[in-house]
């Protein structure tokens, strides 16, 4: 198919003008810029291509995102102009979008019917596809993945991972897939509609370490057969396709594509105390075949795993930070106006130290979630960096999720406000592995 | 975004390194046992870091380097300056001995006052001297408004009355910043800094204090009895300016509390690398390599107090590079400050816990470096008035509101 980028461009602002959405929330200008952005390099997947997973057309090698080069070494906090725009968009959407609907979702077990529509509307998938295969994933992308990650989870966290654990699966195909993996998974990511699918990595045991696996897949024929369980698994009965991290006997931890209609794979919701919108579930593998090419990379030592489960790690930081960002944006305001002995709370130290300490230990999560993003976009090596983010937000993040709730007292503890579903949603971050990635 | 430290200032850590290693260490231990007796090796130190910091002005190690915002220019893109350096330098030597790093001539908390409020013409004056700060009195600590210290201007003189304790440095420094107030009942607005030399009459040296920590550092009360100053000492705006009130003063606290945060990582990391190093032949390895909950309860204390002296490290440079970039950080330099004083504190005392009698004994710097570490969440404004400063500012609170 001849590519012309000017039309291309066009028909997609054609789409964005059309939008009431981005209308309504008054995004329409950077949304403008940003589909020019998005469809600089085309999309070359036809829409033709539909969702039987069947590559349209053969990729000669796999696409990759190439970490970004040489640049100033200085410290330096500032974002780019892209990742500004991105952030602002982002902001509009979660607060205009997301925190209404945050309750209902939480309560729901689900999203609302169209919010994913919504979201996809905004081209954000194309974060995480590679500009060759029709998306916009360049240097510089994980960063604003990681603050598009923070802004969303600031609106709510559980719609947050139901609109990025298909970004999480991408991400993976982005920087894995082999070329056919990519063509007939990672494709469909950059049209109207992205595939849902989620990563499948927790499983459902006590001290459950992700580095020691107990689902297996074992090599039979010139396939795999899988045996085991996952739990913690987002969009778990919507999901087209599956990326589930196995131990392939001999060889350690692996990641396999596993399509929701294989046969021997069983499903169940199994909601949780937080991340309700997410709707979260187990899934079973009880003997599934596998083709020899449902193995991420196409071969055994494609995939590092440890720089896998380092990402999702840093995904997770920053959806501890955007949740905390909310607890704190949440509890100034009331307790500057909640009135007791004949003055606002907040005029008490104990009170106010709260705040106080809730600002201090945000600012010290994000600090380390961003030097740990920016080592990954450079390619440093980011292992300790993601490990002791994960581990100061997860710790933190609790602390600030318990501390939400005890500033609001009583009503706290009531579905009146949202500090109870965000003490919910932040103890998931100790706990989950998979589920979100940048 | 870039949190990594730039490689032109690598120079700098590591010639800080080197002196917390090679001349700060060796006699870290002999300075803490002789209380009050001056450690002669740092005059030849002074010598070395006095030559950097001619050499560079983005490159001083000391206190002394810190840059006045004024005379900052505007330039394109980001910059990381004298504070970020300052920060850096005084990291690693606080990771030599916190106690030499607060005794080393011409690098005193006076001399960062100076550098951030003082003029033209009082740079010239004070340069090479050694300055203290003098600003607690026996009945006013964190409450800095409540000073009793008088200047009263008699002709071309201000007439010093009161007493000061607790000036770090104020028996060995050339001068003292001492902070008192025109007129009581003005309250903020009418408290001033005022340079004054050793020997100027009237003002004496009354005692030095036997403390838990840091004790190569001299820690003087001076009482003032009619101390007469040149006017020209006065540092700042000679009028009460009730509008602006204590701000002039108060500016020097944004520059000063990222450095006292960056002692506080400097000693926690000294003492988490050793505990690490000491654990370590024990086949404790803490290597990331495993789920927090699913190693020893001693890697996953590791772990934490390692995240924990991370945030304050980047929470204090994150304080430098804005003062460097010309962005008001009154907030991020208390943040800072909060965080690295009570993670110096809870981290070095720990360490010396999970290191069993070795972290307790003398055989090993751990048991100094927990009572050194104590300061730091003291001085340059307590763990409370950081959270009270950080708290008034996200809560949008005044003074009066919160107290």
């Amino acid at each position: 198919m001849p590519f012309d980028p000017i039309a291309q461009a066009l028909s997609a602002l054609n789409k964005l003008a059309g939008n009431e959405l981005v209308h309504r929330l008054g995004i329409y200008e950077p949304a403008q810029k940003f589909a020019y952005r998005a469809t600089r390099g085309g999309f070359r997947a036809a829409s033709t291509l539909g969702r039987q997973f069947k590559a349209a057309s053969k990729l000669v090698k796999a696409e990759r995102v190439a970490p970004t080069g040489s640049q100033s070494d200085l410290f330096d906090l500032s974002i780019t102009e892209e990742q500004q725009m991105v952030q602002d968009m982002v902001r509009r959407f979660a607060s205009d979008v997301m925190v209404p609907a945050a309750a209902a979702a939480d309560e729901a077990l689900g999203a609302p019917e169209d919010f994913r529509a919504h979201f996809a509307e905004l081209g954000l998938y194309a974060f995480a596809v590679p500009e060759g295969l029709g998306g916009a994933a360049s240097e510089g992308a994980l960063m604003t993945q990681v603050l598009m990650i923070e802004e969303l989870c600031r609106g709510d966290m559980g719609l947050a991972v139901s609109a990025l654990a298909p970004i999480a699966v991408a991400n993976a195909l982005c920087r894995w897939g082999s070329a056919e993996q990519q063509a007939r998974y990672l494709a469909p990511f950059a049209e109207d509609k992205p595939p849902l699918s989620a990563l499948a990595v927790s499983e459902p045991r006590p001290a459950f370490d992700a580095r020691e696996l107990r689902t297996r897949a074992r090599i039979d024929g010139d396939g795999f057969v899988l045996h085991g369980e996952k739990s913690l698994v987002p969009l778990v009965d919507e999901a087209e396709f599956y990326l589930v991290a196995a131990d392939l006997v001999g060889r350690g931890p692996q990641l396999f594509l596993v399509e929701a209609a294989a046969a021997g794979l069983t499903l169940q919701p199994r909601p949780a105390m937080g991340l309700r919108a997410a709707g979260l579930g187990a899934l079973r593998f009880d003997g599934v075949r596998l083709p020899a090419d449902a193995l991420l990379g196409g071969d055994v030592g494609v995939v590092d795993y440890t720089r896998f489960l380092d990402h999702c790690a840093l995904a997770w930081s920053a959806a501890a930070v955007g949740t905390s960002q909310a607890v704190l944006d949440y509890v100034i305001p009331y307790v500057n106006e909640r009135k007791a002995f004949g003055e606002p709370v907040s005029h008490r130290q104990s009170v106010a130290f709260m705040v106080a300490n809730i600002g201090i230990e945000l600012e010290g999560m994000r600090l380390l979630t961003y030097r740990a993003a920016a080592r990954a976009e450079r390619g440093m090596d980011f292992h300790r960096e993601a490990y002791l983010a994960q581990l100061l937000a997860a710790d933190k993040g609790m602390q600030i999720g318990t501390d939400g709730v005890q500033l609001l007292g009583g009503h706290g503890f009531t579905k009146e406000h949202p500090a109870e579903r965000w003490y919910r949603d932040l103890r998931a971050v100790a706990i989950a592995d998979g589920g979100l990635m940048v | 975004m870039y949190l990594e430290l730039p490689k032109k200032l690598q120079a700098l850590v590591d010639q800080g390194h080197a002196v917390a290693n090679e001349v700060f260490r060796p006699i870290s231990r002999k300075y803490d046992l002789a209380e009050h007796q001056y450690p002669k090796e740092l005059d030849m130190l002074a010598a070395v870091l006095d030559g950097m910091n001619a050499g560079d002005a983005e490159s001083g190690a000391g206190a002394g380097a810190l840059e006045q915002k004024k005379k900052k220019e505007r330039r394109e893109g980001v910059r990381n300056g004298g504070n970020m350096a300052t920060v850096l330098g005084l990291l690693e030597l606080c990771w030599g001995d916190v106690g030499l790093a607060l005794t080393i001539p011409r690098q005193g908390l006076g001399n960062a006052a100076l550098s951030a409020v003082a003029n033209e013409e009082q740079l010239k004056r004070f340069a090479g001297k050694w300055a203290a700060m003098a600003i607690t009195e026996p009945g006013a600590g964190s409450d800095s408004a409540a000073i009793r210290t008088t200047a009263v201007r008699d002709g071309d003189h201000y007439v010093l009355n009161g007493e000061k304790i607790f000036v770090t440095a104020g028996e060995r420094a050339d001068c003292v910043v001492v902070w008192a107030s025109l007129d009581p009942s003005q309250g903020r607005a009418a408290i001033k800094s005022f340079v004054v030399e050793h020997g100027t009459e009237g003002m004496r040296v009354e005692r030095l204090e036997h403390k838990l920590g840091i004790k190569a550092s001299d820690t003087a009360t001076l009482v003032f009895s009619d101390c007469r100053v040149p006017k020209e000492n006065l540092l700042g705006s000679p009028e009460i300016d009730t509008q602006k009130g204590f701000g002039g003063v108060m500016q020097t606290f944004d520059n000063t509390r990222p450095v006292v945060a960056a002692m506080g990582v400097g000693v926690a990391r000294a003492a988490l690398e050793r505990a690490r190093e000491l654990l370590r032949a024990e086949g404790y390895r803490a290597d990331y390599d495993r789920a927090v909950f699913n190693t020893s309860a001693v890697e996953a204390e590791l772990y934490r107090m390692e995240a924990d002296l991370e945030a304050a490290r980047l929470l204090t440079i994150k304080a430098a590079f804005m003062a460097d970039n010309g962005t008001p950080n009154s907030m991020e330099a208390s943040m800072a400050k909060a965080k690295a004083g009570r993670t110096a504190n809870s981290v070095t005392l720990r360490c010396a816990e999970i290191c069993s009698t070795l972290g307790y004994d003398e055989g090993e710097l751990l048991e100094k470096w927990a009572r050194d570490s104590k300061i730091l969440d003291i001085f340059e404004g307590t763990q409370q008035i950081q959270q009270l400063i950080v708290a008034r500012r996200l809560l949008g609170l005044s003074s009066t509101q919160l107290r």
